[in-house]
């Protein structure tokens, strides 16, 4: 299973990083995760279910580009970082 | 008179005291975190923050032991089938609704969706009929990219008569608590139109509204292009001339006098700062026939200080005022806005103050 790991800000929300989750994609991983953890799918993503506009996620130690990160196929051993962007401030 | 008050800043929310003459923080919550409003819900002495994280969305937190602990509640949010594919940036203002109706509240949101609760917060609704008003594709941004609500007024007298106003879109009310909507503002002026559109109603950017409670068909209003004051609940407005700057973003009204309320003058609409950088409060206690201007108490030189939208309150007997600026200034006054004290000058920019 991927290994999610969170931005220290959010231990706020996810105390016991990092979290297995298994998905095909960034977004299948987060998908699991937040059935486990509903209340962190807000922070993630937005109203629309899209990423929000100031996180950025690592996989497997590259940067995705914004547009396609939920879309990213990752392998089953994969190490994501959910990370905020500093264009948010 | 108050002893206490609710500060939202963009640093977190204090909650200030007063011990004799003197004000001061007794607690900070969601310490560097922006708070976008605040809400003490009299009705059952819950209190409510609305956050802002920059990089994780707006968040609702609730309290009902007075601050002590908070816990948070999933924010209003858009439905994934809302017309547009909306999605929050924030929560504007944050109202409760009528006595009779417990546990209602009421969110106003940039982009301007209003959202209704009817169980402390716990659940959220779109309130549909607002947001599908044909008139919606003519509202646009006023200081953010999107159109937002920051005035939602319940009346005093039927709850279920809500107005709302809307930077821009203008005002609008319900007589059956949101399942309908008509739009008002008949004589609002908007001179950052063509001339031809300057009275269109939907295109108006009312900054910030205000109601007398004791007789709230007074409304009065600071919009983008001067002050305007109406006595039918909003439907028809009078502008009210001025000797000085007419443009800024916060009033109060006198809660029993109809004829009496407050603003917090700025160059417009360019610069937006005090002029001469002498700060001060303006008046008028004959419904807008005569102001006057108050400046004891209050920096009468370098001062660039600008109060928003939900800046400056008044208690329930219209002699105590609160102020809080962007550069981080709270003021106080104790005779009705004519002296004024200031209690901090080095808080985070303040959103918006609450005596509670």
């Amino acid at each position: 299973m991927a290994q999610l790991h969170f931005t220290s800000w959010l231990r706020q929300v996810v105390p016991d990083g990092p979290i297995e989750a298994a998905g095909r994609t960034v977004g299948d991983a987060l998908g699991a995760l937040f059935v486990q953890r509903p209340h962190v799918r807000s922070y993630v993503l937005d109203d629309r279910g899209l990423l929000r506009k100031h996180v950025c996620i690592f996989a497997d130690g590259k940067r995705l580009p914004h547009a396609g990160a939920l879309a990213q196929s990752i392998r089953p051993d994969s190490k994501l970082y959910v990370m905020q962007a500093l264009s948010g401030g | 008179m108050n002893d206490r008050m609710l500060v939202a800043t963009r640093k977190g929310l204090l909650t200030l005291v007063r011990k004799g003459r003197t004000w001061g923080i007794a607690r900070t919550d969601f310490p560097g975190v922006p708070v976008t409003a605040a809400l003490l819900d009299a009705r059952d002495a819950t209190l409510y923050a609305m956050l802002k994280h920059g990089h994780f969305g707006a968040k609702l937190h609730r309290s009902n032991d007075d601050g002590a602990t908070w816990t948070e509640l999933a924010a209003p949010a858009f439905p994934a089938d809302a017309a547009g594919s909306p999605t929050l940036f924030q929560i504007w203002t944050l109202e409760a609704g009528g006595a009779d109706q417990p546990g209602r509240l009421w969110a106003g949101a940039l982009p301007a969706g209003l959202f209704c609760s009817d169980d402390r917060g716990e659940h959220w609704e779109l309130v549909s009929a607002l947001w599908n008003v044909p008139e919606r594709e003519k509202w646009f941004g006023g200081g953010y990219d999107d159109a937002g609500i920051h005035t939602i007024s319940p009346d005093p007298r039927d709850a279920s008569k809500v107005f709302v106003a809307i930077s821009c879109g203008g005002v609008w009310d319900s007589n059956d608590s949101g399942k309908s909507w008509a739009l008002r503002g008949d004589g609002l002026i908007a001179a950052y139109m063509p001339p031809e559109q300057a009275g269109v109603r939907e295109s108006q950017d009312p900054h910030r509204v205000a109601r007398c409670h004791a007789a709230p068909d007074t409304m009065w209003m600071q919009h983008h292009c001067g002050i305007f004051r109406s006595t039918d609940t909003g439907a028809t407005w009078a502008q009210l001339k001025l000797p000085g700057d007419d443009f800024g973003f916060a009033v109060a009204a006198h809660p029993k006098d109809p004829l009496t309320a407050w603003f917090v003058p700025a160059i417009k609409d360019e610069l937006r700062v005090p002029r001469d950088g002498a700060f001060a409060v303006t008046r008028t206690s004959d419904g807008g026939k005569t102001w006057q201007t108050f400046r004891d108490g209050l920096p009468q030189r370098e001062a660039f200080d600008l109060v928003y939208r939900h800046g400056l309150d008044v208690d329930a007997s219209g002699t105590q005022l609160a102020m809080g600026s962007t550069t981080g200034s709270l003021w106080v006054s104790e005779n009705a806005g004519e002296g004024w004290q200031l209690v901090n000058a080095h808080l985070p920019p303040i959103y918006a103050v609450r005596l509670v």
